[in-house]
């Protein structure tokens, strides 16, 4: 009996408002989706750039984009978040300096979302990369063969015609953008894994909060799957059934 | 042209020459005279870093085996199970499952007599049996997973020629179905190290000092904030680079007929 309240007591600690903490978690939650959506499209804004100047581009594109996918690939996460953070930041005010301007506080949503899309960026830059390749050749000779030029054969024929290829590829990328907002946590953004990590110091009911939080990541995912399976399906409409 | 000359090109020496003197730029204006003071226990955080790999790997891959079996052949409930812990650990982000672990189960111990008065409990103070913990299951989570379509994978002829052979059930796994299912799964093993080695820093955010932790250092108490970043970024693209090399070593000496 004595547990069972003890235990109620704590999960009160999740209730929505203050004194209880899960409104805080919610909020962290809501932040970690709206980094994870925006560092998401843009890593798929410059994957998309980056397959096409590796696949299309001139020779100096080419080495230049194989270096920076290969460095965003073989350094930790951890690292790139905390230069790019510190650099980031740094570049824009020295920009304002020279420009006489004050200095000024960078948001920390917005150099999130930078952040992980510049790293994002390099991954999906290899998805649609190898999604093109698979494209059947004949499909983009005939787009040349009816005369299209290279934007319309890019823009109806090789990018839709990639794209069943690609999900898979992407949506995995879609499930490692919202893990990894968590790191953003060490700079000190308050995403659901600081809320929580404060939660958890303030209350010292460590497994409640971490267990919560695990929960919602978990629901993200679990959601996410479902979505995914659904546009997969969407995106191979008109494919043989695989047996 | 011979390969040689074909990667030498004219824009590539260009380039190549924009990196050097970029390095260089780094190694002049860059401050690095705090470098010899740090050197030991950045080489001691390089050694944990290399020792949390290689146990987190080994231990997680010999786990993975029966996990990703089971998935396969195993009883339905054993099955659920190891799907259930799958899921559960690669759809949460590793820093959060090390700080559950950590400060969770660290503060559950020590409320704990029986633990506290246990032999295990001076292990259990320290941060880092749970960093080794919890990178091994996030490592035994992805490698089931491969080593799962890698059971699936193997063609059903061979296990029943082996059958046909008249092998028992365990020779069959052992000397047919094992094997080819490493085989298959070697390509993506690589990967997946090279992914768990920049799991590794983030041991440093419960007080392991490995390679990442090592730099911290030097950056609190030097007040720098790009040269320890950069080095250290250098350092895991060489670990990565060696990496890669060791797995291409190792599967050019697995034979494969497919090649």
């Amino acid at each position: 009996m004595d547990t069972v309240t003890s235990l109620f007591e704590s999960l009160q600690l999740l209730a929505l408002s203050p004194p209880g903490w899960g409104g805080n978690l919610l909020r962290g939650l809501l932040h970690t989706l709206e980094i994870a959506i925006g560092g998401y499209s843009l890593g798929l804004a410059i994957g998309l750039m980056g397959a096409c100047g590796k696949l299309y581009g001139g020779v100096v594109v080419r080495d230049c984009l194989a270096c920076y996918t290969t460095m965003v690939r073989a350094v930790p996460e951890l690292i790139l978040i905390l230069l790019l953070y510190y650099a980031g930041t740094d570049l824009i005010n020295q920009l304002m300096f020279w420009m006489g301007r004050d200095a000024v506080d960078i948001d920390g949503l917005i150099a999130g979302i930078f952040v992980i899309g510049f790293v994002q960026g390099a991954y999906s830059t290899e998805v649609i990369r190898g999604a093109i390749q698979a494209i059947p050749q004949g499909q983009l000779e005939a787009a040349k063969a009816y005369g299209l030029s290279f934007w319309q054969s890019l823009r109806k024929v090789t990018l839709p015609a990639m794209l069943p290829y690609a999900i898979p590829g992407l949506a995995n990328l879609w499930l490692i953008a919202t893990k990894d907002t968590a790191l953003l946590a060490v700079v000190g953004f308050s995403e659901l894994t600081l809320e929580t990590r404060q939660a958890a110091g303030s209350t010292k009911h460590y497994m409640l909060f971490y267990c919560a939080a695990g929960v919602l990541y978990l629901m993200v995912t679990l959601i996410s799957n479902r979505l995914i399976s659904r546009i997969e399906n969407w995106s191979r409409r008109g494919f043989a059934k695989e047996q | 042209m011979t390969e040689a000359t074909k990667f030498w090109v004219i824009h590539r020496i260009v380039l190549a020459a924009i990196g050097i003197s970029i390095l260089v730029c780094c190694a002049i204006f860059l401050r690095w005279d705090w470098l010899p003071d740090y050197y030991s226990i950045i080489l001691k955080g390089l050694w944990l870093t290399l020792w949390l790999l290689v146990a987190s790997v080994a231990i997680g891959f010999a786990l993975a085996l029966p996990v990703g079996l089971v998935q396969v052949t195993g009883p339905k409930p054993l099955a659920v199970l190891a799907r259930g812990f799958c899921n559960i650990i690669r759809g949460t982000p590793l820093l959060l499952q090390l700080w559950l672990l950590y400060y969770g189960l660290g503060s559950l111990f020590s409320t704990m007599p029986e633990i506290r008065g246990s032999a295990m409990w001076p292990y259990l103070r320290q941060a880092w049996p749970y960093a080794l913990l919890c990178l091994t299951m996030s490592f035994v989570a992805y490698e089931a997973e491969v080593m799962r379509g890698a059971f699936l994978g193997v063609p059903k002829g061979e296990l029943e020629a082996a059958r046909a052979f008249g092998f028992s059930e365990w020779q069959v796994f052992r000397k047919v179905w094992l094997p080819r299912a490493i085989q298959r799964a070697l390509p993506t093993l690589g990967g997946e190290v090279v992914l768990q080695l920049k799991a590794t820093p983030l041991v440093a955010t419960i007080t392991v000092i490995d390679v990442y932790g090592a730099f911290s250092k030097v950056r609190q108490d030097t007040f720098l904030t790009y040269e320890p970043l950069l080095l250290l970024a250098l350092v895991y693209m060489l670990f990565a680079g060696l990496l890669v090399l060791f797995f291409r070593y190792l599967e050019n000496r697995v034979p494969s007929k497919q090649a």
